[in-house]
């Protein structure tokens, strides 16, 4: 039968995109024919703002980016400062930085699980999520006072060291999350409607998801064993026993169970770092005193200029983020502020793979598959 | 022997000795058919009173329910653990401004919400609420309860294609598909318990289902007929647009569906007419399957009331049931559903028809 095609604006305002994100769909029927990513509703310039910046004044900003998960932000940007100038933080600082971030990817696959489920129509799930992530949001808040904007981390350390009686909670986090992963598995994993709406949908095979340039668990997802703390390991990651999941099946549902084991792998993590995290100074003590330092210390903690000036050069460093590969390209030309920031963002790239997966679908199948990319919209547009 | 509602009335108010006098009152004039007008017009107002305070209750324990599913309160402030939340949203809502879309169609626009009532309303017209309790025992009850809650997408329809919105459009399409698809095999589920009983009429149905077996199991026709309750259930949850069947309203897809452009008092028209929906289907269910007003007879207390409080009983738990499907599965997609409809249960619903045939022209059961 002859039918007109019908365009449909999905977004900026609506439901499920997760923002401010517009699919310009031309549909046929319920069927969907062709489909644009428009983005760039939530631009507010951040690379061009860095360059305004002193370095360490630039790091709030990195927290706006994925605000879901800011801590990996956080650390890719004063990671790559740090490169910059020839600077490396103390062991315990490295510690602490890869806890909080690993935490955080856990929280992250809360929300990704609860929001992704809530597309669906099953609108539990994302209150057990943030159940648990409340308690982990509550040991963030212990540790540096904020529970999603951190600005946690400084170039050569973290700001505040472990508060007492932080490794027991997280303990208690640890314990209480494997009980509940099992949990979530029972009711989710195996409920057949789950599996009719995730199953050989949204299917993008590795050599298309590699093409894309998608990473994280979204390439994982499609059978490539692509993660950076394996690949190119940084801060502590060699020394800790963890393995990237991976899964074959290339659609939706493997994506989801990616981000599950994740979960499962970032607690094996957070249990080693409890057991062996050592003793030490949080900042360096590296002199860098290049630059005039204003505002005396007023303490005798080990203290890092706030303004300084790294060498001319340029670095590019990239981490493994919840969502995927986070790199920060910075280039100094010898200020006290970066010539140039430029931010690779995960969601962004792996956003811009959504038209090869959903052409010839259907509405449904755009929100399932666009939940299983887990795209943060802050991260999308900068 | 009684026989409805208006009979019952009649029956007490002759009991107290006002009936004779009220009738020579209105006789000496001549208008005894006013009399009866206003026992009609009394019995509509109770049952509507009823279905009204139905639908705000249950609008709340929707909430509640997915409050206690969510590990978390549900509405807490207005009354005590938030009863009054229904009429504090009622309130609310009328003074909400009420937006008429520039390119909608007024006169649909307007009229749809009402519309939706009038299916879930009418559907209450032959459903048996207790012993007698029954505004009209129709002989045809059954077809008329399929028929006239196959109306409803009707109202959707209109509010679909009068508000001018592609979402709109889409859900109420969805929900005409849905409802083909849906309203054949609810048909078929039921004609088996029609064969069975040898009548239409809800209150003939309801009394084949009276006693037990070897004194233990009642003798209700979920247990004859399991899988023509499985069938009714699932088409029923269909017809109702609940989760996990809700496309004409999908709010992650089609963002409110249907009722997109609609606000204030007419967005709450909506609301009413789905949990009044809910409480015709769920008694419909009980009717057909699980015994209607049915129970145990306690011999002292007229049986008008226990027969009532059994009815509501069942009724609830249909209702639970209902909710608790909300609270905890995903949606599926309409093609899904309209698969399932039509591959699945419609061949099952047939089958069903087919051994219950033979059975009973064997006269085995």
């Amino acid at each position: 039968m002859e039918t007109d095609e019908l365009l449909i604006n999905m977004g900026p305002v609506h439901p499920s995109t997760h923002g401010v994100l517009r699919f310009k769909l031309i549909m046929d029927g319920e069927i969907i024919r062709d489909c644009k990513v428009v983005m760039g509703y939530l631009h507010r310039g951040t690379e061009k703002l860095a360059e305004m910046k002193t370095y360490l004044q630039f790091i709030p900003y990195t927290d706006r980016l994925d605000y879901i998960a800011a801590m990996p932000n956080n650390y890719a940007y004063v990671r790559a400062v740090e490169e910059l100038a020839g600077i490396e933080a103390p062991l315990r600082a490295e510690y602490i930085r890869v806890l909080t971030m690993e935490l955080n990817r856990i929280t992250n696959h809360l929300v990704f699980m609860g929001s992704l489920l809530l597309d669906l129509g099953a609108s539990t799930p994302i209150m057990y999520g943030f159940r648990e992530r409340e308690k982990a949001l509550q040991l963030y808040e212990m540790l540096c006072g904020a529970r999603m904007t951190f600005s946690y981390m400084r170039v050569g350390g973290v700001r505040e060291d472990l508060p007492e009686g932080f490794i027991p909670r997280l303990n208690e986090f640890i314990k209480d999350m494997e009980m509940r992963i099992v949990d979530y598995e029972q009711l989710i994993n195996d409920n057949e409607i789950f599996l009719l709406r995730m199953k050989n949908i949204g299917v993008i095979s590795a050599e298309e998801a590699i093409n894309y340039g998608m990473t994280g668990p979204s390439l994982r997802g499609s059978g490539v064993n692509y993660d950076i703390r394996k690949l190119e390991p940084y801060s502590i990651y060699p020394d800790l026993d963890f393995k990237a999941c991976v899964r074959k099946e290339c659609d939706s549902y493997a994506r989801y169970l990616v981000r599950i084991d994740e979960m499962k792998e970032s607690l094996h993590i957070l249990k080693q770092i409890a057991d062996t995290i050592p003793a030490g100074e949080i900042i360096t003590t590296q002199k860098y005193g290049i630059a005039p330092v204003t505002g005396a210390p007023t303490s005798v903690m080990p203290y890092f200029p706030r303004i300084f000036t790294p060498p001319e050069g340029e670095v590019y460093t990239r981490i493994e983020a919840p969502k995927g590969e986070l790199g920060f390209y910075v280039v100094s030309d010898g200020t006290t502020k970066p010539y140039r920031v430029k931010i690779r963002s995960p969601s962004f790239c792996n956003l811009v793979a959504i038209p090869k997966m959903v052409v010839g679908l259907k509405i449904p199948d755009l929100i399932a598959a666009f939940g299983t990319i887990d795209v943060v919209l802050g991260d999308v547009d900068r | 022997m009684i026989a409805n509602a208006y009979e019952l009335i009649v029956n007490i108010l002759t009991a107290i000795g006002i009936y004779e006098p009220v009738y020579g009152f209105f006789q000496s004039f001549g208008l005894e058919y006013l009399l009866r007008i206003i026992i009609v017009v009394v019995e509509i107002v109770v049952l509507l009173v009823f279905v009204l305070l139905s639908v705000m209750f249950l609008s709340w324990l929707e909430r509640k329910m997915f409050g206690w599913v969510q590990s978390r309160y549900g509405p807490m402030v207005t009354g005590p653990h938030g009863l009054f939340q229904p009429i504090a949203d009622g309130i609310k809502l009328v003074g909400k401004e009420d937006i008429i879309p520039a390119s909608a169609d007024r006169w649909i626009f307007t009229l749809a919400p009402f519309i939706i009532f009038v299916p879930a309303l009418l559907v209450f017209v032959p459903l048996p609420f207790g012993d007698t309790l029954i505004l009209s025992d129709l002989r045809m009850g059954l077809i008329y309860i399929i028929a006239i809650s196959a109306l409803s997408p009707v109202s959707i329809l209109l509010a679909g294609w009068a508000s001018n919105n592609k979402y709109s459009l889409m859900g109420a399409m969805r929900a005409v598909a849905q409802d083909i698809s849906y309203t054949i095999p609810l048909a078929l589920a039921a004609i088996a318990v029609v064969l069975y009983v040898g009548s239409l009429s809800t209150v003939d149905i309801v009394r084949a289902q009276e006693g037990t077996w070897f004194g233990i199991i009642p003798r209700w026709f979920i247990f004859m007929q399991p899988l023509a309750f499985i069938l009714f259930l699932i088409a029923s949850i269909a017809e109702m647009g609940r989760i996990p069947f809700d496309f004409q309203e999908s709010e992650q897809e089609l963002v409110a569906g249907f009722f997109t452009e609609y606000s204030g008092m007419k967005f709450a028209m909506y609301f009413l007419g789905e949990y009044a929906h809910l409480f015709a289907v769920s008694g419909v269910v009980v009717t057909i399957f699980l015994g209607g007003w049915t129970g145990p007879v306690l011999s002292p207390i007229p049986v008008q009331i226990t027969s009532l409080v059994y009815f509501i009983i069942k009724t609830y738990a249909v209702i639970l049931f209902a909710m608790w499907l909300r609270d905890t599965v995903p949606r599926v997609r309409i093609d899904q559903l309209l698969n399932l409809g039509w591959k699945i249960m419609i061949p099952l619903a047939l089958l069903n028809l087919l051994v219950t045939s033979f059975l009973l022209t064997a006269r085995v059961i």
